[in-house]
This record gives structure tokens, sequence and C-alpha cells, in this order.
């Protein structure tokens, strides 16, 4: 992991480096208009969620006989409807919005997402999503190569990242800001006022020396230059005022201020925002109000469900896009901490005004028969049907207007899952 | 500064977190072979910093009540920073906080668990503050941090905090737990692509019965200790796809429950000697002292792993020869290793200053710079180099900076008393205390903020905002995010 996070430092130091021929940071820039106006919110939901307690199997015996303690009953599941095998659905109890959100063809749901051989590594799973390549977990993401596609001038806000840690997925020659909190991205002097400007007029001039001989330095000088053309813009966001509360937690504000940042028109094209403790290997809990598994769907329901109404009033909903995706899903049977092991494939889901809502793909039978074609690892884990990069080709191609091809590094393109 | 002090500073970074009054006092007369001996030979030095804590003259602490570092996490985190900024040990700091990062263990899950308290003894208690004598996981790793890594996987192996970390605590004969075994061969030995899923499960079987036995966690005094239950062990053989065995068998044989440890210790003197974890540990070494950005050559890592391997898996060994590497000494290293936060804050508080400051103060920036000490994000620790640097991390460094100026405001104008002549005078005075590899055009831009404003007087009023302003701006450049 460290030598492949190295590799990728070192690439990522030269590919920056030359990208400052470019003139991004000027804060008055036209943005490319019609559908270029369209965003895309990437959901990482980290530490590999397990899906059949997202999108529940609730008439397939075999889920409850493998999973005796963690089985949701089908009383309580929240009922979707069928995929196109007549298998039921049902999602997590706590999931009554996005059900309302379902229910208004807004939201899909693509089922067996995954990839041949699938990492059970967190670290490699999550760079394997990223990069788009199973074969390669280093180099740029996919929404960095992206990135670099689209025409300048680009806004110095064109990716937002709503956590501290620059995501590998964005990643490439694109700068990307990362915004863990609106209101504290400022700039504070000592003395303030008159001589804060002073200072940071120098602070700006400091970081406009680019070493050539220094690419780190040089690096950090151009994060510094794109933090402080971003100040004001970002200070604009913080006072936007949501049609509705969200939620009181770091991902129900991180949130808040994508949807700040669209009411601002910041020139923003894709947004990243996070919300972890998925790794459940002990005391999982699916059914409990306090129950580890309960707690992240509700905080996963309160936020989506706060800004798809939030987006709805301020007339957002038809520009947004959220995709979820997670490293890997989780194994089928419980293990002996009534929690799940690392698996494979897993559940995605679409969110927003131009998905066509629905089930996509097919549900695994979760009969343990080694044969079961369904399922590999001896029946342990859920095999993939749709492949991941085909995922992000729809929304590649059909959503933001790109060309997948080059994108992604080959056709992914695949029918059937027209989400989008 | 002389060629020697400039070198023995760039090793004080390196293998420390950088230059105050006390290492001028300790290492100012001493050759580098000297300091190189004097860091590694720490166990001549005796440890009393922590009973400096409180006293004048000190980083200050602040708690709510009394300062209590084996149950309030900050109260930990505080005694951390100051073990940093005064321990006499620089090296033992650096590497337990190397260890920190390579074992990973986070401190919000198991305070999920337990609660609080019991999370916080579990990550930062010694052994004399805890009820049962139990050292708390930070404490063992310091206490071993020049050790073998041999000794280490034992001991990561039956700690408390790891045992929930990894879910060691849940591992039964009937359903084995595989997060323990998995990131034992992925992170903490051989690394991805030398271990199969079939290597997984079957390290998951050779640590089954190896428990937590835990009194009422309900009370504060509650006991936490390893316990090995051989009702609960896999006693069938186990089989891996590399070797376990001198003579190159793979499979550990059945075995009596009675004696069941006994797997355990085989697999991990198996992991510990085996060349992929030799290189790997080298690596890991190489891009914390020397360079995470140079890919490290086979023939180093080959060589550093050959140290390692001779010495029974010994680290201090290993660390002698980067340290004494013509390479590591090269000025052209100084100043290319992008800090941790913990490095940036702890060498700013030894450059600028720290009387009047509560290591609190650094809490919440440091969260925000993206280093939460006992709390790292996943078991992989924190993602180095560049990633550290996200425009939200740079300016909360930026701004913690200004907190820091600020509060030393008086310290400065006091300091560059002697250089109230002009804004040039002021500005070459702290560079000069900052050690740092400034470029002319910043040098320039200093000297222009300096004079910019009101007419230059030298009055103490002028150093104290002109020097805090000049302080703030290199603790916030470019540069000054390397060591």
């Amino acid at each position: 992991m460290s030598i492949t996070r190295r590799t990728f430092i070192k690439n990522g130091v030269a590919a920056f480096t030359v990208s400052l021929a470019v003139p991004r940071f000027v804060s008055d820039l036209a943005y490319a208009q019609g559908p270029a106006s369209r965003n895309l919110i990437i959901l990482d939901l980290s530490g590999g969620n397990d899906g059949l307690s997202t999108l529940v199997p609730y008439t397939d015996p075999f889920y409850y006989s493998r999973r005796p303690t963690l089985g949701i009953s089908p009383g309580t599941v929240l009922p979707i409807g069928s995929d196109s095998s007549g298998k039921a659905l049902g999602l997590h109890p706590k999931l009554a919005g996005l059900q309302s959100i379902f229910n208004e063809g807004r939201l899909a749901f693509i089922q067996r997402v995954g990839y041949a051989n699938s990492s059970r590594s967190h670290f490699f799973g999550t760079d394997i999503w990223s990069t788009a390549n199973p074969m390669n977990s280093t180099g740029s993401g996919w929404i960095g190569r992206y990135l670099s596609t689209l025409a300048p001038p680009l806004s110095p806000l064109v990716a937002w990242n709503t956590v501290g840690e620059a995501p590998h997925m964005f990643q490439g020659t694109v700068a990307v800001a990362s915004i863990p909190n609106v209101n504290g991205y400022a700039f504070q002097s000592p003395t303030g006022g008159g001589e804060g400007v002073l200072e940071r007029a120098a602070a700006t001039s400091i970081a406009s020396h680019i070493p050539v001989d220094k690419p780190q330095v040089a690096f950090v000088s151009t994060t510094v230059q794109s933090a402080l053309a971003t100040l004001d813009t970002v200070a604009s966001v913080g006072q936007v005022k949501p049609s509705i509360a969200y939620p009181n937690n770091g991902f129900g504000q991180a949130l808040q201020a994508v949807a700040g940042a669209m009411v601002k028109d910041t020139g923003t094209r894709v947004f990243w925002v996070q919300t972890g403790g998925f790794d459940t290997h002990a005391s999982q809990d699916t059914i409990a109000d306090n129950g580890a598994y309960v707690r992240l769907m509700v905080t996963l329901n309160d936020g989506l469900s706060a800004l798809y109404t939030d987006l709805k009033n301020q007339g957002l909903l038809s520009s947004t896009l959220l995709l979820s995706f997670s490293e890997f899903g989780r194994r089928i049977t419980e293990n002996g901490s009534r929690g799940t092991d690392h698996g494979a494939a897993s559940v995605m889901f679409a969110m927003g005004g131009g998905v066509r809502g629905g089930i996509y793909g097919t549900s695994p039978n979760l009969s343990p028969d080694p044969q079961n074609p369904t399922l590999e690892n001896a029946a342990g884990d859920v095999t993939f049907e749709t492949d991941f990069r085909s995922a992000y080709a729809k929304v590649l191609d059909n959503w933001l207007g790109a060309d997948s091809v080059t994108v992604l590094g080959g056709n992914f393109r695949k029918t059937g899952i027209d989400f989008v | 500064m002389a060629d020697s002090a400039k070198l023995i500073a760039h090793l004080l970074r390196r293998a420390g977190f950088g230059v105050g009054p006390d290492e001028i006092a300790a290492f100012g007369n001493l050759s580098y072979a000297q300091a190189v001996d004097r860091l590694l030979n720490y166990d001549t030095i005796p440890d009393t910093v922590d009973a400096n804590i409180g006293q004048p003259g000190y980083l200050g602490t602040t708690s709510n009540g009394p300062f209590s570092p084996n149950t309030i996490l900050t109260d930990a985190q505080q005694r951390w920073l100051f073990r940093m900024v005064h321990s006499q040990r620089p090296l033992q700091e650096k590497m337990t906080l190397f260890w920190h990062n390579y074992f990973a263990t986070g401190f919000d899950k198991i305070a999920g668990v337990v609660n609080t308290a019991h999370a916080t003894r579990l990550m930062a208690a010694k052994a004399s503050e805890d009820p049962a004598g139990q050292q708390g996981q930070i404490e063992m790793l310091r206490a071993n941090a020049l050790g073998t890594l041999r000794v280490l996987l034992i001991q990561i192996t039956i700690d408390p905090a790891m045992l929930y970390w990894l879910d060691g605590n849940t591992n039964t004969r009937a359903q084995p737990q595989e997060n323990f075994g998995r990131e034992l061969m992925e992170l903490f030995s051989r690394g991805v692509g030398y271990y199969t899923e079939s290597d997984v499960y079957a390290a998951a079987r050779v640590f089954t019965g190896i428990n937590l036995q835990t009194g009422d966690i309900r009370s504060p005094n509650a006991s936490f200790s390893w316990v090995y239950r051989a009702n609960q062990h896999d006693t069938g053989s186990k089989t891996f796809s590399f070797p376990i065995y001198a003579d190159g068998g793979k499979t550990i044989p059945a075995r009596a429950a009675a004696s069941g440890t006994q797997d355990a210790i085989d697999l991990i003197n198996a992991l510990a000697y085996h060349p992929e974890t030799a290189r790997r540990v080298a690596s890991k070494l190489l891009t914390f002292f020397f360079s995470e950005t140079l890919t490290p050559r086979a023939s180093d890592l080959d060589y550093l792993a050959n140290i390692y391997l001779q010495n029974g898996t010994a680290i201090k060994p290993v660390l002698r020869a980067i340290f004494m590497a013509p390479q590591f000494q090269d000025p052209a290293t100084y100043f290319t290793r992008y800090a941790w936060p913990v490095e940036y804050v702890v060498r700013a508080l030894k450059e600028v200053g720290w009387t009047g400051y509560s290591a609190a103060s650094a809490l919440s920036p440091l969260i925000n710079m993206g280093q939460k000490l006992f709390d790292p994000p996943n078991v992989a620790g924190w993602v180095l180099g560049q990633s550290w640097f996200s425009t939200g991390a740079m300016l909360n460094r930026m701004n913690w900076a200004s907190n820091l100026a600020a509060n030393q405001q008086f310290r400065i104008a006091t300091a560059s008393a002697g250089a109230r002549s002009s804004p040039t005078a002021l500005v070459d005075f702290l560079t000069s205390r900052l050690a740092t590899d400034l470029d002319p055009a910043v040098r320039a831009d200093l000297i222009t903020y300096a004079s910019a404003g009101s007419t230059w007087t030298g009055s103490d009023a002028q150093l104290r905002t002109k020097g805090a302003g000049v302080v703030h701006l290199i603790l916030g450049s470019a540069a000054y995010q390397f060591v």
C-alpha cells in the first residue's frame, strides 16, 4: 500500500507541476453552461458496506438461515418491489426517506456491482474503485481523468471535497479543493484588521513563487494559491441558508455545504462526500435502535433525505446526480462476532432529478451450494453481474457528456442498467 | 550555521522533532556520529520528562479538572505532545509515532465498545496508572520502539486495544474472525500480493482462543487483559501458501488445545523473518526517515533487509544504517520530506517558543490538519506525503501558525530586540531562527510585508505586530512544510 501511494505521489507531483502553465486561479471566469452545468456527487460508504442489509432480499430463505442474528424480518423491511428476476426486495427499516425518493422515481439501485477477483483489502479495494482499473491500483483517479477532459477555464472549485484528505478518485492534473468545514475555511492573522489584509497579500505573493527545482514545494505552493483564491467564494457558501434543516453531524453538514455551493453556482462539477463506519466485523446489529448498522442507516437516510428535499425546493434537483460506492460488499454468512467479514460484489445506488428510478440487475441467490453461479468463494460472497466500470460509463456518457472510453481506457458500456 | 550544525539539525528533524533550546544544549558539541549514538542509545538517558508536566518554563497543558492522561483522551494527547517537545529521547518518541502509524489502532472504535475512559487507558495508560497494571498500547510501542519486529508482533497480538480494534476479542473456534489475521499479513508483515485468501482463513484459525478478558466494564477500575481460552482454539492443522518452518514446511501441525498459543508464535516467527517482511519494514523506515517521494532502490532495500534479518529482526541497526548512509546526509535531502501535522506543530513550538502556550490549543487544529493522535483513520494509518496537503488542511496549518504567533508575540518581540533597526534586519533574524530553506523571492516578500503599513520605528509594539506577522507567514509558507 505504501509503495502504491508513493508511486502515485511521485507521478502526481510531476503532473501537477506541469498543469501550472494553465492559469486556473482566476475567480471571475465564465463557466461553461448548458448540460455542462450538471454536477455529480460521489458518495463513499467507507469500510465496505453490507449491501444485503441495505437492500434486503427478504424472501430468500438462505438470507435468514445464514444470518441468524443479522437477518431483518420481512415485516420490518420497506418493500420497493421486485427485480427483473422476480425477487422481492426491501430497504432497511431506517431508510424511509430513501423509500419516498424511490417512490418518486428518483432513486435507482444497481445490484451485484463489482469486478473479477475482488480485492478484500480496504485499501487495495478503494484504490481499484478509484482508478477504475482492477489491474492497477496506482495512478490517477477516474474522476481526476474526467476533470482533465474539461476545457479550461475551470473554476478553482471545479472539484470540491468535503473531507480533509483529497480522495484518490479525484486525483489527477486538476486541483481539488478540500473543504472539510466551510466556516473554518478562512485566513486568520495574529493581529487582524488592516494588518491581516497586508498579511494575506504577502501570503498570496509568497505562494506565487513556484520553485521549478523543488516539485514538492511547488505542490504545496499551488495548494496555498488554490486555498487563498477560493476563500471568499467558500465564505459566501457558508452564508447560504438551506431551505430545510440538515442533520447536525459531519455527513449532514457536508451535504449542506454541497447544496450551498450549488446555490452559489461555484462552478463545481464534482463533489466528494463520505460517511464511514461500514467495516462491521463485530456487533453489526441491523435491528436494535442503537445498533451499529442501524445508526449507519439513520445517518445515511437523514442526510440524503435532507439533501434531496433541499435541492428540490431550490430547483437544483434536475442538475444533480449522486452516485454511491463502497470498496467491497460483505460475507453472506454472519461470523461468530455477530458481524460480517470482507466480501465481494455489492449494491450501488444513484439519486437525482435525472435518475430513472428502479431496481437494476438481479439479486444473488443466497443458497450455499458451491455451484451457485451468483456467488463465489465457495458460495461465501456475492459475485458480480455488472462491472463497476459500466456504472461509471453510464454516468460519464449519459450524465456528464464525457466519453467513457477515453476516461476509463476501454469500452465498458452496458445495456440494461439505464439508471440515468 | 556551520555545515556540521546543519547536518545535525537535519538529523534531529528526521530522527526527532526538530531543534529547540534543549537540543542545542544536548547536541551542540557532538560530532554527527556521536549525535546518532545519542539518539539511538537513549536507554542511557533517564526518562523523566513527564515529571515536568505542569511546571513553569515548559509547554503548558489545559485540563477540565485534574490532568488525567490515563482516562481523558485530550490529556493523553497533550502528554504525548509534551513528550515530543521536551523528551531527552527524541528518537524514542519519533519511533513510537512510527509504530502508532504502523499498527494504526483507532480510539473511536474502542471507545464505542467500552467507553472513552477505558479506551484512553487501553491506548495511553502507563502500567503504573492502570488498576491491573496493564500497559496501554502506545506505552507498549514506546517500550519496544527500537526492539525487534518479532516481539512487537507478539505484543500487538495480545494487546487489549488491538484485540478490540481488529476484533480478536470475538475470535472463536466455531467462527474464526478474519480481521486480525488479514491485517497481520497485509499491513504488519508481508504486504498485499504476498498472501492468499486461504492464508487469511488459516491465520484466523491460528489465533482462535486468544481473546480478551475484562472485569465489569461498568466499573472505572475494570481490568483488561488478554487470555488464552483453550476450549476455543481450533486444534487442527493449518496450511499456508508460504513457509512457516525452517525446513520449508507450510503446515502448522495439529496440536493439543493446551499448547495452542504455539500456533501464533510459529506463524509470527515465520512472518517476522520472511524476506518480504524484511523488505517491507525497510521500505517503511526509508519512507519515514529518508524520503517518501523517491522509490527505494532494490539494492538499498536488500541491504537494509539483510541487516534486519541478521540482527534477529531488530530495528535499531537498520536505523543506524539509514542515518549513517551518505544519501541520508546529503544536503540535497534536507527539507524534502512532507512534515506530518504533529511534526509541523512540534517543530514550530520548538523553534518559536512555548512559554505560555498550552498543548490543548493545538489539539483541534491537529485534527483539522488531518492527524488526531491515538485515532488514525483506519488500520493502514495516515496517508502520507502529498495527501496531507489539501487546501483545507493547509489553511488549518496556516491558521494554527497564526494562533501560535499571536500567543508568542511578546517573546518574539523580545527575542527580536537586537534586530529592530529595519524591516530587513527583523526578517533576517526571524528567518535564521526558523530554520528552513527560503527562496530569495520569499525573503523579499517578507521584507515588503514588514515595511508595509505604518512607518518603521522599531518600537516594541511594531516588533510584536510585524514579528508575529513574519513568523506566521514563514510558518504558513510552503517551504516550512518540509523536514
